[in-house]
This record gives C-alpha cells, sequence and structure tokens, in this order.
C-alpha cells in the first residue's frame, strides 16, 4: 500500500468534486447574452421574476458567443442566444446552428427585423437596432482649433491626421459593418479609395468595435467611428464626447435573438423568445442604459437613442455582405490594400 | 498486504460494480441518485447493471481485465505470470473502455463505417463518470505496476505509477484536446482536407512581411512576437535578478516590502496594468499632460504599440523571473563564494566566475518563462497594442473576429509553438550538462558575500526606480475603483463598491446583492482547488525528471512543458472541441475551468521543482534510500522539505495564474461558473472602468491575503544555519567578516 501513489488518486478525486453537471430542475434557461452585461441582467432578473423559470445566464460577446456555438455544435448547451450584432447570428443560421422559429409578435415587428427574420430563413429574429456613426471629444477639438466634423467626406480631411479611431473589421463586426456600409453607399472601389484617404487620418485600428469611442471620452482620439449608441452611453456619462449621424447616411445594424438547434429547454427558450420580443420589456431596455432602437413598433424609443426615422439610414443588404465570401473578400481587400499603406 | 495492486484492484470494482457509470445531470455530490432509483435507474446504474438491465452489453467485457488480476493473489512477484497478467489487464481494460467510449455516443455509433458493420444503434451513452473513473485509473495502476515487476524504472511502483499516471493526465488533457485543434489548421471552413489552404495560410505576408524594416508599411506578426519576447525576456531577466541581488546580497532595509513588491504585477488582473498606464502616459495621461505642460512637449501616442506592450509585459513578469531566481540566488552556496574569496579574487570577478555561473539554469528559467509569457501574453497586446499585432491575439481574433477562421488561427498556432519549443532547445542546450548542485548536505555554513560597490549601484538603481513606478501604478488602480469616471471625472464615489459588492439583509440572513459575487467565489474556490494540483504534478513531474532515469526521459519532459508553450486561447477552444462530447464530457463544469488551470500552469511548477533540484546533491537521496526508505519517503521526508521555496512559488503562482487568467476562460466558463475575468472583460468592453477596477482591486486584495498567507503557513526552508550577508566593503578576510555576521 504505502507504494502506491495514493495522494495523487486522493487529488483527482478531489478535483472531480466539481464535476456535477448543472442541475436539470423543472423550468431552466441557459442563456447566451451578447449585449452590454447591464442589459443582460436586466433580461435575466426581469424573465425569472415574471415566469419562475431558473435562467443560467452568460456574456459573451458575439464573436465569441458563435465561436462557442460552433464548437459545441455536435452537444448544444446553450437554448437561446440573445443580443449581439445581426451578421454572426446571420452565420450561425447559414451553418444551421440555430432552429426556425415564428415568434408571434413577428408581425408586429418594425421592417429591418422582420427582414432579418425572413434572410435568415426564420432562424433568427430582429431585437434592436443601431446605426454606424461617429463621436468626437469637443475638448481636443477646441484645444487644437479645429471644427467638429459632420460627414464621411470630413474624416479623411487633413486637419484631422492622426486623430481618427475606428476598429480593425478583422476583428471587429462593428467596424465590418462600417467598412460594408461604406462599400454599398458608394460602390466598392470609390469606397476603398476613401478607406485609403481615411488610412492617413487613422491613429490605431482597435481590437473591439466600441473602444474608439471610449478613447475618445478618455481623450486619447478625437474622433471614433462606432455606433451611435455606444456613443449616446458615452454621453449620458458625462464624457465631453457628441455623436454625429453622418450626413451622407450610414448603415446598421440588427441586434437578434436566436434559438440554438438542438436546445435542451427548447419550451423555456420559446418562452424567452415571446418575452423578449413584447414591447413593455423592450421599452424597459432604457433602464439599462441600452440606447438602441426596440424592434416592436410599439416600443417606446429611448430619449437620446438615434431616430430612425429622421436618419438617413441606407438598404443595407444584410443577405449579401453578410454572406462568408463577400466577407471574405472584403476583408482580404482590405487588408491587402489598406491595412498595410504606410500613413 | 502481499501486493501493492491489491487496493486499486479493488477501486476498479467499486468503479465497475457500485459507482454510477455515466456522467450524473444532477451532479454527483448532490447525492440526488440516492435516494433516486439507484441502482436500477439507468441514468444512475453502475456499469454491471447498465449490461444487465440496459442492454448496454459492451460494458460487460470490463470485468474481464478486473477478474483476471484475481487469479494473482497466490503468486509471488517473481512469478512470470504476475507481470504478464497485469500488463495485459491493464492495457486491455483501458484500450477497451476508450475506445467503447469513443465508438458510442449520445447518438449511437461514432463512426459511419460502424453502422453498416453492426447496423443502426438505439442505445446512446453519455460521457464517463465516477464509476468509469476509478475503472480507469485501476486499469492504468494495474498496467504500470506489471510494467515495473517487469524490471522497469528497477522495479520501483512508486515511480512507474507516477510517471504512467502524468503520461496519462497529459495525454488526455493536453495531446488530446490540442491535436483537435492543429488537425484544424489543415482544414477548410467546412471542415474537409485542404492541405493547399495551410500553405497558403503559413506562409501569407500578414505573418512574414517584414517591409517594416524597408518602409513605412507594417511587419508580420511572426516578427513583432517575436522581437517583443526576446526584448521582454531579457529586460525582465536582468531586472529580476537586480530584485534578486538587492533582497539577498545587499544590506537594503525595506527588503521584506521589496520583496512584496514584486509580487504585485502578478497578482494583477489583466487589462489593470495596460488601463493605468494609458491614465499615466497615454495622450491625456497624468505625466504627459505634466511634460506638455512644463516642457510643452506635444503629447503623443507612443505608448499605443510596441513600446507600451514592452512596458506593460516587462512590468507583468518581472515578478517571475524574480521569483524563480530568488530561489536561485539563495541557493548557491556561500562557501562557493568563500572559497573563491580566500584564493584571492575580488567580489566582481568571484560574482562573474563563480555566482553567475552557478546561477545559470536559474536565469535560463527564468529568460524561458517570460519568453514564453511574453508570446502568450493576451491581455496586454490587447489593450496597449495598437496596430502592432502579434500573434496571440491573432489567434483570438481570428476565431472570433469578423473573419471566423479557425484554420488561421490553428496555423498561427503551430507557428506560436514552434517558437516557444525552439527557446526550450535553446535553453536546455545552454545549461548543458554541467553540474549545477551546492546544497549537499555536508557541512555547508558561511555567510553571503554581499555584491561589489558597483554592482550595487547598479541594482540599486535599476530595482528601486521600477519598484516605485509600480508602487504608482498600484496607487493608480486602488484610486480608479473609487471615481467617478476614471481618467475624467475625479470625484469620489463608493458607488462602484456598492454595485459590485453590495451585501443586504433579509429574511434567511444575507443576502449576496452585489453583481461581483457570484463570479468572485466560482473564482476563489476554482482557483484554491486548482492551486495544489498543480503544484503536485508540478513538482512529482521535476522529481522524476531531476531523480530518475528512464527511457524517453526528454520526449516526458517535452510533453509536460508543452501546454505552457499553448496559448489559452487555443487551450479554450481546443478543450471545447476535445471535452464536449462523450466520452469526456466536461463543458459546462467547473472540473474543466480546474483541468484546464492544473495543465496550464503545471509547467510552473515542474520548471520551478528543476530549478531547485538540481540545486540538491543527490547524495541525500542516497542517503535516505540507504536507510531504508522508498522512493515515495524520500520524495515526502527528504526532497519536499527542501523544496519548500519551489512549493510556494507554485502554488501561489497557480492559484494566482487561475483568477488572473484570461484568454483560454473566455471559451470555458458556463452560466454556472463563470469566472471573474470573463466577467471583468464585459465591464472593459462595456467601458464600466469603474467597476472593472472595484472588482480588480477587490482581487489584488484576496490574492494578496493569499500570498501572505501561504507564506507565513509554509515557512522558510533552511538550509543552513545562518543566513546573514556580509556587509563588510571592500576586505574579503573571513575573520573580519565574521564579527560583522
Amino acid at each position: 500500500m504505502k507504494n502506491s501513489p495514493y495522494i495523487l488518486s486522493l487529488a483527482i478525486a478531489t478535483a472531480a468534486t466539481l464535476g456535477a453537471a448543472p442541475a436539470m430542475a423543472k423550468g431552466k434557461l441557459n442563456v447566451l447574452c451578447s449585449t452590454d452585461t447591464d442589459w443582460c441582467s436586466l433580461m435575466e432578473t426581469s424573465f425569472e421574476a415574471e415566469t419562475g423559470i431558473d435562467v443560467s445566464l452568460i456574456r459573451k460577446s458575439s464573436g465569441e458567443a458563435y465561436a462557442q456555438l460552433r464548437a459545441e455544435a455536435k452537444n448544444p448547451k446553450i437554448d437561446i442566444w440573445w443580443g449581439g450584432t445581426g451578421d454572426p447570428h446571420l452565420q450561425a443560421a447559414a451553418e444551421k446552428l440555430t432552429q426556425v422559429y415564428k415568434p408571434k409578435a413577428l408581425s408586429s415587428l418594425r421592417d429591418w427585423a422582420q427582414n432579418q427574420a425572413k434572410v435568415s430563413g426564420y432562424r433568427t429574429v430582429g431585437v434592436y437596432a443601431g446605426a454606424l456613426g461617429f463621436g468626437y471629444n469637443e475638448d481636443i477639438l477646441k484645444s487644437k482649433g479645429l471644427p467638429a466634423p459632420q460627414c464621411w467626406k470630413d474624416l479623411t480631411k487633413p486637419m484631422y491626421k492622426g486623430e481618427v479611431q475606428v476598429a480593425n473589421p478583422n476583428s471587429s463586426g462593428t467596424s465590418y459593418t462600417a467598412l460594408a456600409t461604406f462599400v454599398q453607399m458608394m460602390g466598392e472601389d470609390t469606397a476603398f479609395d476613401f478607406l485609403a484617404q481615411l488610412h492617413k487620418n487613422i491613429n490605431q485600428y482597435t481590437k473591439s468595435g466600441s473602444a474608439p469611442i471610449k478613447a475618445a471620452s478618455n481623450g486619447e482620439t478625437a474622433i471614433g467611428i462606432t455606433f451611435i449608441h455606444d456613443i449616446v452611453k458615452q454621453v449620458k456619462k458625462g464624457y465631453p464626447v457628441k455623436a454625429v449621424a453622418p450626413c451622407e447616411g450610414t448603415g446598421y445594424e440588427v441586434g437578434s435573438m436566436s434559438i440554438v438547434k438542438g436546445a435542451r429547454h427548447l419550451r423555456e427558450a420559446k418562452v424567452w423568445a415571446e418575452f423578449a420580443l413584447r414591447p413593455d420589456i423592450q421599452t424597459m431596455a432604457a433602464k439599462a442604459n441600452a440606447y438602441q432602437v426596440p424592434s416592436n413598433q410599439s416600443a417606446t424609443t429611448p430619449p437620446g437613442a438615434p431616430d430612425f426615422d429622421t436618419l438617413k439610414l441606407i438598404d443595407y443588404d444584410f443577405a449579401k455582405y453578410g454572406a462568408a465570401d463577400t466577407r471574405q473578400h472584403l476583408l482580404q481587400r482590405w487588408d491587402n490594400e489598406i491595412k498595410s499603406l504606410p500613413r | 498486504m502481499k501486493h501493492s495492486f491489491i487496493p486499486w484492484l479493488l477501486l476498479g470494482w467499486v468503479g465497475f460494480l457500485l459507482m454510477p457509470w455515466y456522467l450524473l445531470e444532477d451532479g454527483f455530490w448532490s447525492f440526488v441518485w440516492l435516494t433516486d432509483g439507484y441502482p436500477t435507474d439507468l441514468y444512475y446504474a453502475p456499469a454491471i447493471l447498465q449490461g444487465l438491465l440496459g442492454d448496454k452489453l459492451w460494458l460487460l467485457p470490463i470485468a474481464l481485465p478486473l477478474l483476471a488480476p484475481l487469479r494473482l493473489m497466490s503468486l509471488t512477484k517473481n512469478d512470470p505470470r504476475y507481470s504478464r497478467y497485469l500488463i495485459y489487464s491493464g492495457a486491455f481494460g483501458l484500450i477497451y473502455m476508450m475506445g467503447q467510449g469513443f465508438a458510442i455516443g449520445v447518438t449511437g455509433w461514432q463512426f459511419a463505417g460502424l453502422d453498416s458493420l453492426f447496423g443502426e444503434l438505439e442505445q446512446q451513452q453519455y460521457g464517463f463518470g465516477y464509476g468509469a473513473m476509478l475503472c480507469g485509473l485501476s486499469f492504468l495502476i494495474l498496467l504500470t505496476t506489471g510494467l515495473a515487476a517487469r524490471g522497469f524504472l528497477k522495479g520501483d511502483v512508486f515511480v512507474t505509477g507516477s510517471i504512467g499516471l502524468i503520461v496519462a493526465l497529459v495525454g488526455v488533457f493536453v495531446f488530446f484536446p490540442v491535436s483537435q485543434v492543429l488537425i484544424s489548421a489543415f482544414m477548410d471552413n467546412d471542415g474537409a482536407f485542404a492541405p493547399t489552404a495551410f500553405l497558403g495560410k503559413f506562409f501569407s505576408d500578414n505573418i512574414w512581411s517584414l517591409s517594416c524594416l524597408s518602409s513605412g508599411y507594417t511587419c508580420g506578426t511572426a516578427w513583432n512576437s517575436l522581437a517583443l519576447a526576446i526584448m521582454t525576456a531579457t529586460i525582465t531577466t536582468l531586472l529580476g535578478l537586480s530584485f534578486a541581488l538587492v533582497v539577498t546580497r545587499t544590506g537594503f532595509r525595506w527588503k521584506r516590502s521589496l520583496r512584496l513588491l514584486t509580487v504585485l504585477p502578478i497578482i494583477t488582473p489583466p487589462f489593470v496594468i495596460g488601463l493605468a498606464l494609458i491614465l499615466l502616459f497615454g495622450r491625456s495621461g497624468v505625466v504627459t499632460q505634466f511634460f506638455a505642460d512644463v516642457f510643452s512637449i506635444e503629447p503623443g501616442r507612443w505608448l499605443y504599440g510596441m513600446p507600451g506592450v514592452l512596458l506593460a509585459q516587462v512590468l507583468s513578469f518581472t515578478p517571475i523571473s524574480f521569483l524563480v531566481l530568488i530561489g536561485v540566488v539563495e541557493g548557491v552556496s556561500p562557501s562557493m563564494e568563500e572559497a573563491s574569496q580566500t584564493l584571492r579574487a575580488d567580489r566582481w570577478r568571484t560574482f562573474v566566475n563563480v555566482s553567475l555561473p552557478l546561477m545559470r539554469p536559474g536565469l535560463a528559467n527564468a529568460f524561458l518563462l517570460a519568453f514564453i509569457e511574453s508570446l502568450a501574453d493576451f491581455g496586454n497586446p490587447m489593450v496597449l497594442g495598437g496596430d502592432f499585432d502579434v500573434l496571440s491575439t491573432e489567434i483570438f481574433f481570428a476565431i472570433v473576429g469578423a473573419q471566423n477562421d479557425q484554420g488561421y488561427a490553428a496555423v498561427l498556432a503551430i507557428l506560436l509553438l514552434f517558437f516557444t519549443l525552439s527557446a526550450f532547445f535553446l535553453q536546455r542546450h545552454w545549461i548543458g550538462k554541467k553540474s549545477y548542485t551546492t546544497v549537499t548536505g555536508k557541512a555547508d555554513s558561511g555567510a553571503y558575500m554581499g555584491v561589489n560597490h558597483g554592482m550595487k549601484l547598479a541594482c540599486y538603481m535599476t530595482a528601486l526606480p521600477w519598484a516605485a513606478l509600480t508602487i504608482v501604478i498600484y496607487g493608480m488602480i486602488m484610486f480608479g475603483g473609487f471615481v467617478q469616471n476614471w481618467g475624467y471625472d475625479n470625484s469620489f464615489t463608493l458607488q462602484h463598491y456598492q454595485d459590485a459588492f453590495s451585501i443586504g439583509w433579509g429574511e434567511f440572513g444575507v443576502i449576496w446583492e452585489g453583481a461581483a459575487w457570484d463570479s468572485l467565489w466560482t473564482t476563489l474556490s476554482i482557483s484554491a482547488l486548482a492551486a495544489p494540483f498543480t503544484a503536485i504534478v508540478g513538482l512529482l513531474t521535476a522529481y522524476l525528471l531531476v531523480r530518475q532515469q528512464f527511457k524517453w526521459k526528454s520526449t516526458f519532459e517535452f510533453g509536460t512543458m508543452l501546454s505552457f508553450a499553448i496559448p489559452g486561447t487555443v487551450i479554450g477552444i481546443s478543450y471545447i472541441l476535445a471535452f464536449n462530447v462523450p466520452p469526456l464530457e466536461l463543458t459546462g463544469t467547473g472540473v474543466i475551468l480546474i483541468i484546464c488551470f492544473v495543465f496550464r500552469n503545471m509547467p510552473v511548477g515542474v520548471r520551478g521543482g528543476i530549478a531547485a533540484m538540481s540545486q540538491l546533491d543527490k547524495s541525500l537521496d542516497e542517503a535516505s534510500l540507504t536507510l531504508g526508505a522508498n522512493s515515495l519517503m524520500t520524495f515526502r521526508r527528504v526532497i519536499l522539505p527542501l523544496l519548500r521555496p519551489a512549493i510556494i512559488a507554485a502554488l501561489v503562482y497557480s492559484f494566482v495564474r487561475a483568477i488572473t487568467s484570461v484568454s483560454a476562460v473566455i471559451f470555458l466558463v458556463s452560466a454556472d461558473h463563470n469566472m471573474a475575468t470573463s466577467y471583468i472583460i464585459g465591464l472593459v468592453e462595456n467601458g464600466e472602468y469603474g467597476i472593472a477596477i472595484a472588482y480588480c482591486s477587490v482581487l489584488i486584495l484576496v490574492m494578496l491575503v493569499t500570498i501572505i498567507g501561504i507564506n507565513l503557513s509554509v515557512g522558510k526552508r533552511r538550509l543552513r544555519r545562518t543566513e546573514s550577508i556580509s556587509h563588510t566593503p571592500t576586505t574579503s578576510s573571513p575573520s573580519f567578516k565574521e564579527k560583522h555576521a
């Protein structure tokens, strides 16, 4: 006996203590949430309070969430994926990682939300929308004596050299939306000319999509390109930034929701889906400082959110620009023609 | 007891006859299964009943290798049948168990060929549970005991068993998952085999371009990573040595606080150092603004890119070098230095020709660790990288970014692996086969030689400003949790702490209201569980490597070091790929996190153990063995007590790394087991710096308390009767020195 490595076996046995698989209580739901933490927990608590279903919620960015769904495809642990930009939801739909579900509220949703469902073959549906724009730090522009930019074209003016930030479209869905927006607005070749000019003013391509406006808030850059609702959030926090809806018009994202194929708690997932599309629940988002436009027509748009009726929104082709080959082509071209250019 | 394998065989029988064979949905330790239909309910049934009642006939043959060794009871160890039976039983049991586990899964047959061979299978099986685990362990030990009886490793059952166990663990938890992800380097995105795509990705300009040397274009990620790692490793090793010398070889007054200070950066959650550096040296940073006001230097953005990442990495990794080097510098025997001085060498010559060469393994280890850490570092390049792309972040974004190209990620991972492994071999080559033994068990007293004046000055000049910078940074962090909007609106508030850590009183006692409690408890319990396992596995491996001679030793060493060289992102993805489906179904549990930490941090325990153990003379073991102790006893009673600094380092390091690691964890956390860092990332992504920093400060405090606690409870190893340092300025006369000491 004394020859045996019993310490180790003891160790392994104890390690396995935490190996207990999560409990399967009656009425349980595993939610993958890709919005801000505040909004995630607001949804979790109000859903639990109303339905009594025990929610296990984890927050991951939409890229991480999509990677997890792909990895778990053979044996999914997540029941529903709520929030996060629409492209990865569409990709998941295209790979049949999510399942067809037509929520009852579908007809009372705004056009872009219904369109999102249609494009995906009803594997996903729009929950909210956010328009692309840019924000600037008033203090910095003032101290440098620069005028506030109003249009996309303004951002290429030499006076803003080294003052503009945007994320790398290879890493950020936000920035890919921007790239696709420019291509749809200007045509591909003109768009890449524009990007090459813009490149001279860019001080850094960040990894995360909302990083540029945070850098602008802290004065690390003067101008950041990102979604307007992210800029509004910084404004409400008290930073000296201003949001701009560009004069030429702009593109937008559709934050979506998908039920995972092979969900273990399908009934509860459907309850969540209906819950998340209700007008009162969508109106509640303002409490969590979410300034996106809700998808239900009867929900109230939070004050400060971009008004989709007055914005010049382009007719964003989600099917084409969400597709894998268009994406690969544009990203490749961006890598080859823009990223490594000298400034 | 007559045969050492008997308890292990019993364990196997318990696993087969009594324990639930499959993974339980409600968890084993809830013991719901005991009252809910066990043993006949097929969710909970042990293998024997699964086979007899549940039509899972393929489980019954597992009894055979458990029956066979029963015949050995009457035999002696020297009987050739003894070893043969054990080897056959163990090997058959293991192979059969794994084979059936992989062949039959949740959806019946897992390989297309089996469908046509045996027809559609209606039964399904879930992941291995405790019954299967015990059986597997039993088979493994039967096998190694049999091999020992064959004469492997001089018939040492403990050593054979340990090697077998470590090989099995590393195989299952490192090689198996990583192979899954590396295979995908040769796949296109749809999972088809595409070797040409591999070549295209591998030789792409994104990785290998050198155009930054000749023009304004950017260089490839491979060169960026490599240059950064070499610089970081060089600087941290020098700084670490300088700190170690200040603490052990000078009369510096605040040694103890210096020791603590150098441990600070290691207990820092990722992102925080980067954020603090931005607030100090960023364009609107305090220091930058000061220089702008006083010297009217235009505020620049130099921090974003290589200089910033280098600064942050050196801040983060110097303590690792220090932890490695302090043990080594302390371990250099004063008598060697005294001998040199007696022979009229001055302090400088003694240091260069005696002390420094004796520290070579430590220096090489420190360099290697920093090099690998820098390559795998994720948090700092993430925050400060700017356009300076390195491999680790590129891998992450290749997987989660808009590209979603797992193949490219795998290619980058292979490259990263290649770099770290090259470093590993270079380091081995450099240390060579010389003897560095200085702790011998022979009479060995004396005072440490102080370093000479210039050297002392140099150490002070490097270590102290660095320490000051560290203090400032931590001051900034602690301060950051108490202000409204860090860096902009610096008015005092307690709001962030309230949001994260408020506690309420309700009907049933305390209510943990704050948003952070959940992830904090999970993090602490998982890290605390992982730390001792890491230390045990690591030191045991080190013992085997340093003290035992066996075939394939260098392969064994390579295998145990491998996990350190694999970037966390790759580990995370590979664990999901490997452990999401039966037979090893671990995703969504806490165990997957523990296992991930143990095998990721094990190499630190191994290296620390090796560095410390190669200074212990083998005569100590031999003495113990001559006096009749076996190898287990020797390990426990002689080696372990002398390894205390290494044990402390391994415990502290693994605990702290588990708390602060990010890149692997992101993929492995689940709703029920969320970790602090992944929670903090969410906060940082949303710009909730206040709460994030408040949370980080609390983590830092917790880790600090733990480190002090561990240090106090494990205590200091006593190598010699006196541990003093001579302060004499010039003369090296021993008699003079003794008076002062």
